[in-house]
Order: structure tokens, then sequence, then C-alpha cells
């Protein structure tokens, strides 16, 4: 058995070889065959983001409204940064070498061999004279961003801004990462799941000089970024642009309304500010200038958000709900008795007619008597209480005292009083009519927006039914898509409608008038004056109208803050938003000019 | 026998001190392949290498603790920690988690461990205890036959889990056998099947046209196998019973050569196919199933002659090779260190694998000296399977590098098995034969 000891060494030889065999593959491997190394240099990889471009807005002709611009965001992957001409690149970008090393720092406290942002949103033209110099500065790079860019600097309001998603946002969405733009406000975001496309991936492999070598893997891990959905806006642009011009100097809010398809053709707020200047870095500041502005409020959209009372506008309401209600006929007629309600000087109205033309509070306060004692209870306060009922949910019909199915955020309901907001405020049966009689003409707890006004000059246009007021008409991209649009209806009969549009017509055309002012050559205006009282300041003159009143176009609001009565500020530039719609041109250049002028900034308080 | 002295004497420093650099040097690619700028200041248990550092305390008690027990206590105890070895296998069976598509682990809430280790162990003990019992006997084969059922058990267990990777490191202690007396013709034997096997699969994907007929591969194969042993025959046909022995050996070559189509296709899960063929070069998927090695190459390329430097290694640090800590960690000791560092360690474990040999040889105690064989077996399947995958030399089989890889359980069962032959060394002056 001794023998057997020597084996020893044929184990051990064994060991020994296949040392040697590891040893020599190993040498070849890492010494001499340099293509496993040069792969190693030729796979280090980056992920480039491909940005989707954001969906265009364009308006109803199709004229765009927003697009986007190029921008670029400077990467950096702090690893690769290695004996670069710190000077001449803190010289390229205009940053001095603390802010370098500061900003460097940063990037690397989040990772060494991921990309951060080193500079944010460069513009194009900034970029091109950074991108010539990058190959001397190993670790950086372009990723092309885009901006919005609004080409006529129009329509603030209803397009809205984009901005980098905030943390809540990344909470709530695993769709966003961090650095992505969202849609902050308006139709940018309302739409933002149609806007915003898809990110798209592009894997590269770059050398350790950092320039890109090829698609990794040929590309098979890349994805297109898939464009957002463009959007076809109901917005005319043409006179969204000279409703805005007309508002300059004036506080307040226009909106015009196509009757017979609920389609917004301008949604005005005023004072308004120039959408540019929420775009890209300079955002931040910018909109704090705006917000801090608390005189002129650019940034509320007063057509959406600002609540006035009605006033004498509602009277129209209170006419076809009476008519329909069998409590008065069109040849009813009523004293005009001041010891009701305050009223100005005029003769007694004989019919309907005449008391909307002359606009006549104890007509009024009559008609909204008869509708809220019905006699349906012996007790006063009952019987008040069971008529407000019927009555509040008559006037709901009219799109008022709830939010309209507009597709902008922020949207306000207004509010029309019921049964359970009086018994709140004063307790149950203890208020009847004598209490709540100036909601008959539109004062009191009757609030409104803007918008609503103008859907009522819409209902009536179309006697008796309104469709969803609406800005987005279309979407096209990867599918195409019509948006559907509801009809509601009054319950009131287009019988009914007939003499109103008949006096609303007066209004305008006859002598004696509250709104001669609107009147159009050519074409038959149909408009209702109020007055919004406002008790810190001046009324707010407020005017709606439509036209022509067969075949409506165009219904509109108008509320000019602090300009008094409706008849004087508000109609004509109701009529110059119909017939620069209706007939593309103003003839009355006049009108125009007095408006152009006029600054009711700063009508003194009177009160 | 000898009075108690001092239990440090007499060890031997040099393996010692080997072990140390070795779990040293793992231990530096573990921090640099599982290191990210995100783990900067967490706890000892929050990353792997703070994990490694716990192993490798634990496993320096425990092998002190060995240094403390009685040499007896091993030759006394082997059969029971092969039987508890058997035991846990059949166990792990039922109880076990399955991780990586074998059921192998025992999970105990934060501590697992695979049963397999302690079976390792507890085989090298029983061999050991077995054949220096049967010394006198071990030429015949009834002796030899327990000596490969001891081996056998085990291994058919850990086949059912399936666990090709540790059921392979027992085929190593057939070198114990060797040394003992088994011939060296059932190497031959093994490594003409290995050559038929590679030849059989190689061989599939040719086709020749000669002399206008078509000629395929494995058809050519035989007819050269025909040739070759007729050729043979020629040489010995006056020796007696030549032609029966070399027609059975033609039988059975080509009777495994043409079986080793169904095998490869019936008996191998798909994986294993695809591994073998990627090593043979027959298919080529670097982003497939050669991905792990392709990348792990492209580590060792990028590690050059002197290495990219300690956590410079753009393979290692951006993650490319998979399974890098574990099961690969040897490609991060190539980038890292280069070419340089790669030699040292092969030159280590060679060296290691070496010195226990020669240090088994000088026992005076049969049961030390099968034990040692058995040690340096064990160290050397892992050795050579391990850093021969991550080189492309042998298919992707994991089982980890001792001392290198990431993992408490291999450590401690690698630490074991070592310092219980230092323990066993340190007594062979005072040991009769």
């Amino acid at each position: 058995m001794n023998n057997l000891e020597n084996r020893k060494l044929i184990v051990i030889s064994v060991f020994i070889v296949i040392g040697l065999i590891f040893s020599l593959r190993l040498f070849y491997i890492q010494v001499i065959d340099d293509s496993y190394s040069s792969s190693a240099d030729n796979q280090a990889l980056r992920f480039v983001t491909k940005y989707p471009a954001r969906g265009i807005i364009y308006d109803r002709e199709g004229e765009i409204l927003v697009h986007n611009q190029a921008a670029f965001d400077l990467m950096v992957i702090p690893r690769q940064v290695k004996n670069i001409d710190t000077f001449g690149f803190c010289e390229l970008l205009h940053i001095d070498t603390a802010e370098f090393n500061l900003r460097l720092k940063k990037a690397r406290s989040y990772s060494s061999y991921r990309e951060s942002v080193f500079q944010k949103q460069l513009t194009a033209d900034e970029y091109a004279i950074i991108a010539e110099n990058l190959y001397r500065f190993p670790g950086f790079y372009g990723q092309k961003r885009s901006l919005r860019l609004y080409p006529d600097s129009t329509a603030a309001h209803v397009l809205g801004y984009i901005g980098e998603v905030g943390a809540r946002d990344l909470e709530r969405d695993s769709f966003y990462r961090s650095g992505d733009f969202i849609g902050i406000g308006g139709l940018e975001r309302e739409y933002e799941k149609f806007l915003r496309g898809k990110r798209g991936l592009e894997v590269l492999m770059v050398d350790k000089y950092g320039m890109v070598q090829d698609h990794h893997s040929n590309g098979d891990l890349n994805r297109e970024a898939e464009a957002g959905m463009d959007l076809v806006s109901t917005i005319d642009i043409k006179l969204q642009k000279y409703g805005e011009r007309l508002m300059i100097n004036k506080k307040g809010s226009i909106v015009a309304i196509e009757p017979s398809t609920g389609e917004v053709l301008c949604l005005i707020s005023a004072p308004s500010y120039d959408p540019n200047l929420l775009v890209g870095v300079k955002r931040a500041s910018n909109y704090a200038l705006l917000a801090a502005d608390d005189s002129l409020v650019p940034l509320f959209n007063r057509a959406l958000m600002a609540k006035y009372p009605p006033g004498s506008i509602f009277k129209i309401i209170q006419t076809l709900i009476a008519l329909q209600d069998g409590v008065i006929n069109i040849n009813t007629g009523i004293t005009c008795n001041k010891a009701l309600v305050g009223c100005h000087n005029h003769p007694s109205a004989t019919n309907i007619k005449e008391a909307i033309q002359m606009s006549c509070n104890p007509y009024f306060h009559q008609v909204f008597k008869r509708l809220i004692n019905k006699g349906y209870s012996k007790n006063y306060f009952e019987d008040s209480a069971l008529g407000l009922d019927e009555w509040s949910k008559k006037v709901d019909a009219f799109g008022l005292g709830k939010r309209l199915a507009l597709d902008l955020p922020n949207l306000k309901a207004g509010s029309i009083p019921d049964v359970s907001l009086y018994d709140r405020i004063y307790g149950h049966n203890r208020w009847a009519f004598s209490t709540i009689y100036s909601v008959s003409i539109g004062q009191g707890e009757v609030e409104v927006v803007p918008l609503q006004m103008a859907n009522l000059a819409a209902t009536i246009a179309n006697r008796g039914y309104y469709n969803d007021p609406h800005l987005i008409k279309s979407m096209h991209g990867s599918y195409d898509t019509t948006l559907q649009v509801n009809r509601h209806s009054t319950h009131i009969d287009a019988q009914y409608y007939e003499p109103i549009i008949e006096a609303m017509n007066w209004v305008v055309e006859k002598p004696g008038g509250t709104a001669r002012r609107a009147k159009i050559d050519g074409i038959e205006v149909c408009g209702k004056t109020g007055t919004a009282e406002n008790p810190h300041g001046e009324d707010h003159s407020v005017f709606i109208a439509f036209a022509p009143k067969d075949n409506p176009k165009i219904a509109i609001a108008v509320y000019v803050e602090n300009a008094g009565f409706g008849g004087t500020w508000a109609a004509p530039i109701a009529s110059l938003m119909m017939e620069k719609y209706i007939k593309g041109n103003i003839a009355d250049t006049l009108k125009e000019q007095r408006i152009l002028e006029a600054n009711l900034l700063d009508v003194k308080v009177e009160k | 026998m000898r009075s108690r002295r001092n239990i440090f004497e007499d060890i031997d420093w040099i393996t010692v001190f080997i072990y140390t650099i070795l779990a040293f040097f793992g231990w530096v690619c573990i921090y640099s392949a599982t290191f990210s700028d995100a783990n900067i200041g967490l706890g000892l248990t929050q990353t792997n290498h703070g994990k490694q550092m716990l192993f490798m305390i634990i496993s320096s008690i425990v092998a002190i603790a060995i240094l403390f027990l009685d040499h007896r206590f091993f030759e006394t105890l082997a059969y029971g920690v092969y039987g508890l070895g058997l035991a846990l296998l059949l166990l792990v069976l039922v109880f076990g988690s399955e991780i990586k598509g074998a059921q192998s682990w025992f999970v105990m809430g934060p501590i697992s461990f695979q049963p397999s280790e302690i079976a390792k162990y507890g085989t090298a003990l029983a061999l050991a205890k077995f054949i220096s019992a049967n010394h006198n006997t071990f030429n015949t084969f009834q002796t030899r036959l327990k000596a490969a059922a001891i081996i056998c058990m085990p291994a058919a267990l850990i086949m059912l889990q399936p666990d090709v990777g540790s059921m392979l490191v027992f085929t190593a202690l057939s070198i114990v056998l060797y040394r003992e007396g088994l011939s060296g013709w059932f190497f031959v034997l093994g490594f003409i099947a290995i050559i038929l096997f590679i030849s059989a699969l190689y061989l599939k994907q040719y086709e020749w046209v000669i002399f206008g007929t078509l000629i395929k591969g494995k058809v050519a194969f035989i007819t050269f196998m025909v040739l070759l042993s007729s050729f043979t025959y020629y040489i010995f046909r006056k020796a007696k019973g030549s032609l029966l022995i070399i027609s059975g050996a033609l039988v059975a070559m080509l009777g495994f050569f043409l079986s080793v189509d169904y095998v490869f296709d019936n008996v191998l899960k798909i994986h294993h196919q695809n591994r073998i063929n990627e090593l043979l070069g027959i298919v080529s998927d670097p982003k497939g199933a050669g991905y792990n090695v392709h990348q792990s190459m492209i580590a060792f390329g990028s590690g050059g002659f002197s290495g990219r430097g300690f956590l410079e290694g753009t393979q290692t640090q951006l993650k490319y090779v998979p399974e890098q800590f574990t099961d690969f960690i040897f490609s991060t000791l190539g980038e890292e260190w280069g070419f340089l560092g790669t030699f040292l360690v092969i030159s280590l474990f060679v060296f290691l694998m070496a010195r226990i040999i020669w240090l088994s040889e000088k026992q005076r105690s049969v049961f030390t000296r099968i034990y040692g064989y058995s040690v340096a077996s064990i160290f050397f399947i892992h050795f050579a399977i391990n850093i021969g995958m991550t080189i492309g030399l042998a298919p992707v089989i994991g089982i980890p590098l001792p001392f290198f890889s990431y993992g408490g359980s291999s450590l401690l069962s690698f630490t074991l098995l070592l310092f219980t032959f230092i323990k066993l060394d340190s007594e062979r002056k005072f040991v009769l034969r």
C-alpha cells in the first residue's frame, strides 16, 4: 500500500494544472485579448428619457393657441466628470466655480452613477453654444425637454399652465417621475391625461469619454415617446383677443357661447396676464409677482369664480317660471308701487314685455310673491317654504346654483336660495315671503358667476334649453374622438320665451330701452341690462345678450366691475363682441374707440 | 497520552493565515459588488457586506471553539453528524423553502441555512471514520461499495431537491477513494464519458457532403469509432480475448454516445441544456442564457492586468453581472484587482489545497488523513466549478467560491471543514497510528 502515498503527487498535480489553466485563461482574457475590456468601456449605459411632445391646443378655426418650444436640461453623471476645465465650463454656463461645486456635490449626493439635472431648461439658443463644447466635458450631456409657447399670448385663464410635478402628484400617480411636467391650471390641468403623452426611453452605450457609441441591445430596449393628444378648442382666437383688448384697463369678464352647441367662443377675465410669463425657469418668480398683485388679482379667473348678484337679469327667469306656472299671463299688468320696493320713474307696466323692458321692480316683487305664496298651506310661513321649494328647483334647471359641466377646474357654483338655506339663516318657519322678497329682483342671497349668465343668454336664445358649455370639441392623436355634450331643458315651454325675447329686443332697439348702446346696424340684438349691487363700491355693470334674434349665433354675458349701470359700459362691449363675431369687422368705430380708451380701474368709491 | 497543553501550539498557522487572507479579500469584493451610495450610513445588518462581517465574526468564534474541542470528539460524533445531515436532507424535502428552483433551504425567521452544508461535513467525517475503521479491507469490493454508499446517499437526497451544484460536490469525494486505492481507470472512464458526451452534443450540428453524399456528424463519428476499434483489434489481434474486450468497449461507448441525446433532451432541464450549449459554443446568446458569463468575462477584461481599483470597476459598480456578490464574486476581484488579484487568489487556493493534502499525508491517524483529503476535495470542486464558470470554462452551476462568496451558511460550513482539519492536524504528534 505504500505506493498509494505517492498518489498525493497526482492529486496535487491536478490542483496545480487546473490552477494553471485558470491562470492562463485569465491572462488571456485580462491581458492579451482586449475585446472584453473594450466591451466594458463601450457599455457604460446611459438611460435617456425621451420626453413626449405635449399635445397642441388649437382654436376653433385651427389657429394654434399653445404649442411647444424646445428646451434642454443639462444633465450630469458625477462619476464621469474627471479632469475637466472647470473654469471654462463655468464661463460657458455663466456660473462661478463655487456654484459649480455646489451643484456637483448635490448631484453626487443623489448618485455618482446616475444622472441628475445640472441646469434646468436652457433655451435652444443657450444650449446650442454649450452643445458645441460638450465634448470637452465628459459626464455632461443635454436632455431634450419641451416648454409651452403661446404664439398670441392670449387666453391665459383658459389654457392654464404647466409646471414640474410636486411631491403630492408623485405620490398620487405613479405615472410621474421627478422633473416631469404636469398641467396645473386651466385646460392644461383638465386635459392633463390626454395632453401629457407617454415618456419614452433610449438606452445608449457610451464610452468612457461619454461619447455615444451605439444603442444598447440594438435598440431593443428603446421605447419611443408617445406624443400627447392635440385638442381642438371651441375658442375663437380672434374674438378672444378682441375681447381682451376691449377689457384693457377694466376689471370684469366676458363669456360668449354658441347657443346651438354650447361651445364657448371666448372666455375672458380681466385683468389677464401673458401666459408666456409662466413658462420655464422664470415661472416661479413671475407667478409670485402675479400672485402678489392684490388690487388687480390677475390670476383670479373672474368668469368662473367671481360671484355677483344677477340683478335685474334675474327678472327674466322669474317671468318664465311665472308664465309656466300660470300665476301671470302675457297681459298681466301690475302697478309700479314704490312702497313695496324702490324703482326708477316710469309708467306702470301693462304687460310682461313692458315690465321687462322697463325693468320694473315692484312688478317682479308681486310676481315672485305669487310664485312663493300659492296657498298650499294656511300657515303663511309653511306656504312660503313650500312655494320656495318648488321655485328653487325650477331655477336650478337654468344651470344656476350648481356647477355647470364646463371643462375647466375651479368653477364656482353660485347660489340659489332654497328652504334649507333660509332655515339655516332664520330658523324653521321663522321666514316668509316678506323676509326674502329681494330675491325677486335678483338681489339678496342669489349669486351667479358670469359663465352662468352667458349660459342663461344661450338658454333664452335656444328658447328653453342649453347644451353643456364646453371648451374642447375634439381630440386627435393616437385616436380621434369628438366629445359628447349633454342638453338640458328648462322645462318651460318655448312659447313663453317669445314675449321675453321680444322685450329683450325692445331693450336694445326701442327708444327708452335700457341698452340702446348695444344696437348693431343690420343685426337684431336681444339683451338685458343688470346692475349687480356692490357693497364695497360702485355697482358692477352687467349685460347679457344674444344675436341675431332669430337663429342666434352668439350669446354673451359682459361684466364690468365698478362701472355702474349695465347699459353704459357692459352693453356696448357686448355689442362690439357680437358684431366682431358675426360680421368680422366693426362699423361704428367711435363706439369701439370709446371702449378702448376707457379706463375704469380707478373709479372713485362713492358709497 | 499527553497532558493538557496550549491549544494554539502546533497549529498550522500558514493555513490559518491563507484562510484569513481569502476571507478578508472576499469581504472586500462583497463590499464593492454591493456598494451603492444609498448604503452609506446603514447599520451592520442592513447591508450585505455588514452581514458578511457578522458571519465572519461568528465563523471566527466557531473556529476558536473547534480548537478547544478534543480531537476524539470528531471521530466519535462522525456518524452522528452524518445521520443528522441525512435526516435534515429528508426533512428539507418536506418543510424546506424553495429558493431559485431548489427546495434546499430551511428558513426560520431571519436565519436560513442549507442542510446540504451539514451533510458535506458529516459525509467527510463519516467517510474518514468508515475507511479508517475498515482500512485493512478497503481492497475488497464490498467495503468500497459501502464507502461509495456513504457518499451517494446524501448526494441522492440532494438530487431530489434538486440542487445539481451541491450534488456535484459529493462526486469530488471520489478523489479520497482514489487515494485509498481506487483504480485511476475510473477517472479515465469518467473522462472518456465526458468526451463522448461533449462529442455527441457537438457533432449533432455538423454535416458534410463527401462524394456527393450527405454525411451527418454523428454518422461520421460512429464510422470513425468502428474503424478505430478495428485498427486496435488489428494491433492486438494476437492477444487473448482482445476481440471480446474491444467489441464490448465499442458497443458500450456507442451505446453511451447514442443515448446522450435522449438524456440531454429528457433528463436535463431546459436551463441546464442552455447553459451547456452556451458553454460548448453550440449556441451563443449573450443576452439570454449566456448573459451572466458574458458580462462576467467583460468584467475580467475590464480589469486588465492590474485592475481598475477598489470601487472603480464599471461592470461591478453599474451592476452588470447578476449574482456578482454570491456566485460571480470572482469577477469582482477580476475587474477591480486585475490579473494580479486573480492570479494571487488562484495561487492561494492551489497552495491551500495542496498544503492540506501534504499535511494529510504526514498524519499518523488514518482518520485525519482521509478527512484531510475530503476537505481538500470539497474545496477543489468548489474552486474548479465556481472559477471555471465565471471565466467560461465550466457550465453555470450555482455553487459558492469558498470564503469568498457572500453567505453565512457556506462561510460557516467551510470554516467548520477547515478548522476541524487544523485541529486534527495539530494533534498529529500525539495520536498513535
